[in-house]
């Protein structure tokens, strides 16, 4: 089996392997062909978050997805290349913390499980940084907040334990929901079926709840839906 | 680059130590060689044990006596009790800052039973346990605003000697992995919390790929004295082609271990040791084994179980709702590892050591599953809080300039090293050997031909190396230090292995099946004099 991998080029491998995971095809050739092909991994097991790739034009874990004939291996999109398939997760990472991304004080707030429904699949995020690749207006807003750090925000602002959700939602409205197209490509790709478009769709929402408006709001004739974005 | 405390890894234990000496009033720098959210705690599946008694009648006491049980006489009661009595302060402190753990219909904390358990004591979440109480901790420690270096692998423990001649750490040597640089940080307080050494199995083991063991071989290096090392647990079930980890939690929830002929073979729920043996027998005995979770139904599975049904989907071809899951027991956790005492201080003054890459001796012969988390968080704290301690009293030079100049000669020595044996060989090799015959059952010819394979590569070393000499990010030259350390530890594990002429807990030696208290309850020392290693039994 043939795959490319974009390195400074695009470099052609080939392996003698079936149905295996693109992980392990890159750990063959590299203790089999050339030590210097360079990719982050971990876990292997689609829990750590550090081999994401794009192949085809797809974000993918490369531990979990599985080689086919022909494919094309390349680094995430909208973040510095370190060298090969390695990328610099310093930038998006730091998105957390801009975004205030934590609960605000220690709680003693006991839970209903209906309450722990409400963020159990945001809490799941592995930060893998496949949507900040896949997502547009990052590509040209590096300010933008952008979907792993807002479905974060969600997951505390959702959270009966937080008491801080106004100031939280406040230090969401500039570079943050309203900058979302809703395009819904963070979903597309995420490994752990976490749709960021749907969590700054709630937090939209609650924006609109807590007195926050879109500020480009003035610029339309449009008039809002239920939910707070504007509809046209 | 100075700090107080300077916190070399950063999974659950590194980030639980951060926020509490952040807390007590210490500067503190995490290192680590990834980022903390890619590390081993992720993967962490059952549970955090604690007796609080939501899900049936418990207490700490129950608690305390199934860990000393399990551990075959190799806890410390006084370590275990502590642990277990702080435990229920643990969890909810693990609450209180916005763990999403699952509950039960009257807003508790959920618990369920694994293995060697008297109650359902495992708090979870889901089954993606670990990595929900590590993402918070992360952003606990970014909200504090504690600083962490990512991508900065461990090279040494910086050392220096006191007016008595008493040597002291006061810092550590790195590579910047990014910019292939040696980089030195200063501190008053070391703590490693770097993780274990399950790797040296290589893929017959669960971990991550991080899971070599730098820490623990820094730490003995610098001094440090290290113990029980021969006590490497055996997960039950993972998955057979993979070995990926199917989690206990399957069996406690009433999962069934069968072999070829469909027939269960022992008690699914007993600790992992005897789990793990009664399936290597069956293998022996030309059988296949599978988990079979069938009858728990679809709802259940994707209720309590979700990781385990995708996990066994994507890596084994099966749906555990429908079909068998092929397992294979691997190695999964390492009781041994850096000695400390009761404030989690190594031998080494100023340095510190907790969670996997410690030994605490809380786990003996043979961890419980649930208490490694409990173990980070409980022992975390107290690691954090005695190192802002220490470094509160710290007056002594931090000088740094010879060992920075050692570690820099280090990585031009053996980018020079002359490649003509592949290192990545040795490592599979290594595994396999290791996997055979220092694994569930070992006995003493077979673990002295491991040694004596162990130190003919160690002579090797010099003519291996990396065959990447790029400065920049260079991954290869990352994983030939890293296979350096784990041949360190693998002749410690075997000289170890070969001394406990008896069986106990994982330790299992098919030559001499029985526990020897009157020779051998006492844990197994090893230190280095002069680059010589050194072993012997204490209590």
């Amino acid at each position: 089996m043939k795959i490319k991998i974009k390195r400074e080029e695009f470099v052609e491998y080939e392996v003698a392997m079936q149905n295996a995971t693109l992980l392990e095809v890159l750990g063959e050739i590299k203790t089999k062909q050339d030590a210097t092909l360079t990719y982050s991994s971990g876990c292997r097991s689609s829990i750590c978050g550090s081999c994401s790739v794009r192949v085809n034009g797809k974000e993918v874990l490369a531990c979990g997805y599985k080689v086919q004939e022909g494919d094309l291996v390349e680094p995430l999109r909208n973040v510095t290349v370190l060298r090969d398939l390695v990328v610099d997760m310093e930038r998006a990472y730091s998105l957390n913390v801009k975004a205030k991304a934590w609960q605000t004080h220690e709680s003693s707030i006991s839970l209903t499980p209906e309450d722990e429904k409400r963020n159990e699949v945001q809490s799941d995020c592995i930060l893998c940084g496949s949507c900040y690749s896949a997502c547009p207006v990052y590509a040209v807003n590096e300010e933008f907040l952008g979907p792993f750090a807002l479905t974060r925000v969600w997951r505390y602002v959702s959270d009966a334990r937080e008491d801080g959700v106004q100031t939280k939602i406040e230090n969401i409205q500039t570079n943050g929901v309203w900058d979302c197209t809703l395009c819904n490509e963070c979903t597309m790709v995420c490994p752990q079926e976490i749709s960021s478009k749907a969590d700054i769709e709630k937090l939209r929402s609650k924006s609109v709840m807590l007195g926050f408006t879109d500020p480009s709001f003035s610029n339309f004739s449009g008039s809002f839906g239920f939910d707070g974005s504007p509809s046209f | 680059m100075r700090s107080d405390v300077l916190i070399i890894g950063a999974g659950g234990a590194g980030l639980v130590a951060a926020i509490n000496a952040h807390a007590a009033g210490a500067k503190v720098k995490i290192i680590t060689k990834d980022y903390p959210t890619r590390s081993q705690t992720t993967m962490a599946q059952g549970g955090i044990n604690a007796a609080l008694g939501n899900a049936g009648e418990d207490s700490v006491e129950a608690h305390v006596q199934n860990t000393l049980k399990s551990a075959h006489g190799l806890a410390n009661e006084e370590s275990v009790r502590f642990m277990c009595e702080q435990a229920p302060k643990a969890v909810r402190w693990l609450d209180s800052i916005g763990v999403c753990f699952s509950r039960t219909k009257d807003a508790k904390i959920a618990q369920r039973t694994l293995g060697g358990a008297s109650a359902p004591r495992a708090c979870y979440a889901q089954d993606y346990t670990g990595l929900k109480i590590l993402h918070t901790l992360y952003d606990r420690v970014l909200s504090a605003g504690i600083e962490i270096l990512n991508e900065r692998y461990l090279l040494n423990i910086i050392t220096n000697m006191d007016d008595n001649n008493k040597p002291y750490a006061c810092g550590a040597t790195v590579l910047n992995i990014r910019t292939g640089e040696v980089e030195s940080y200063e501190s008053a307080s070391v703590i490693i919390a770097t993780g274990g050494y399950s790797r040296v199995y290589h893929k017959h083991s669960t971990n991550a790929i991080g899971s070599t063991g730098d820490g623990i071989a820094a730490a003995i290096r610098a001094g440090a004295r290290l113990s029980d090392m021969e006590f490497i647990q055996f997960h039950p079930t993972a998955l057979k082609n993979s070995s990926i980890l199917i989690s206990e939690s399957a069996r406690g929830a009433g999962g069934h271990l069968l072999n070829s002929k469909g027939e269960r073979f022992t008690n699914e729920l007993a600790p992992r040791d005897k789990v793990a043996r009664a399936i290597h027998n069956e293998i022996e005995k030309g059988e296949e084994v599978f988990l079979d979770i069938r009858h728990l139904g679809e709802k259940f599975i994707d209720e309590e179980l979700p990781q385990e049904r995708k996990l066994a989907k994507l890596y084994e071809n099966v749906d555990p709702v429908y079909e068998l899951i092929p397992i294979k027991p691997v190695a999964h956790y390492t009781m041994g590892g850096i000695e400390v005492d009761k404030n989690s201080q190594t031998k080494l003054k100023g340095l510190f050591a907790v969670g996997e890459c410690a030994n605490h001796k809380v786990h003996g012969a043979n961890r419980l599953g649930g208490n490694s988390l409990l173990e980070l968080v409980v022992f975390g704290k107290q690691a954090g809080e005695s190192a802002c301690e220490h470094a509160k009293k710290f007056d002594k030079s931090r000088d740094t300039t010879t060992q920075t100049t050692s570690a820099n000669n280090f990585i031009t020595d053996i980018k020079q090293f002359t490649n003509q044996i592949d290192f990545y060989q040795k490592r599979e090799f290594i595994g396999n050997l290791f996997y055979n015959h220092v694994g569930i059952s070992r006995d003493e010819m077979s673990l002295r031909a491991a040694l004596e394979a162990i130190r003919q590569i160690q002579k090797e070393i010099p003519l291996m190396g990396p065959k990447d000499k790029s400065k920049v990010y260079n991954t290869n030259l990352i994983e030939f230090i890293e296979f350096v350390n784990m041949v360190e530890l693998c002749e410690i594990i075997l000289v170890c292995a070969i001394s406990r002429n008896e069986s106990r807990g994982a330790h299992f030696r098919a030559d001499i099946p029985q526990e020897n208290d009157m020779a051998y309850k006492a844990h197994t020392i090893a230190w280095k004099e002069n680059d010589v290693l050194c072993a012997d039994f204490m209590e």
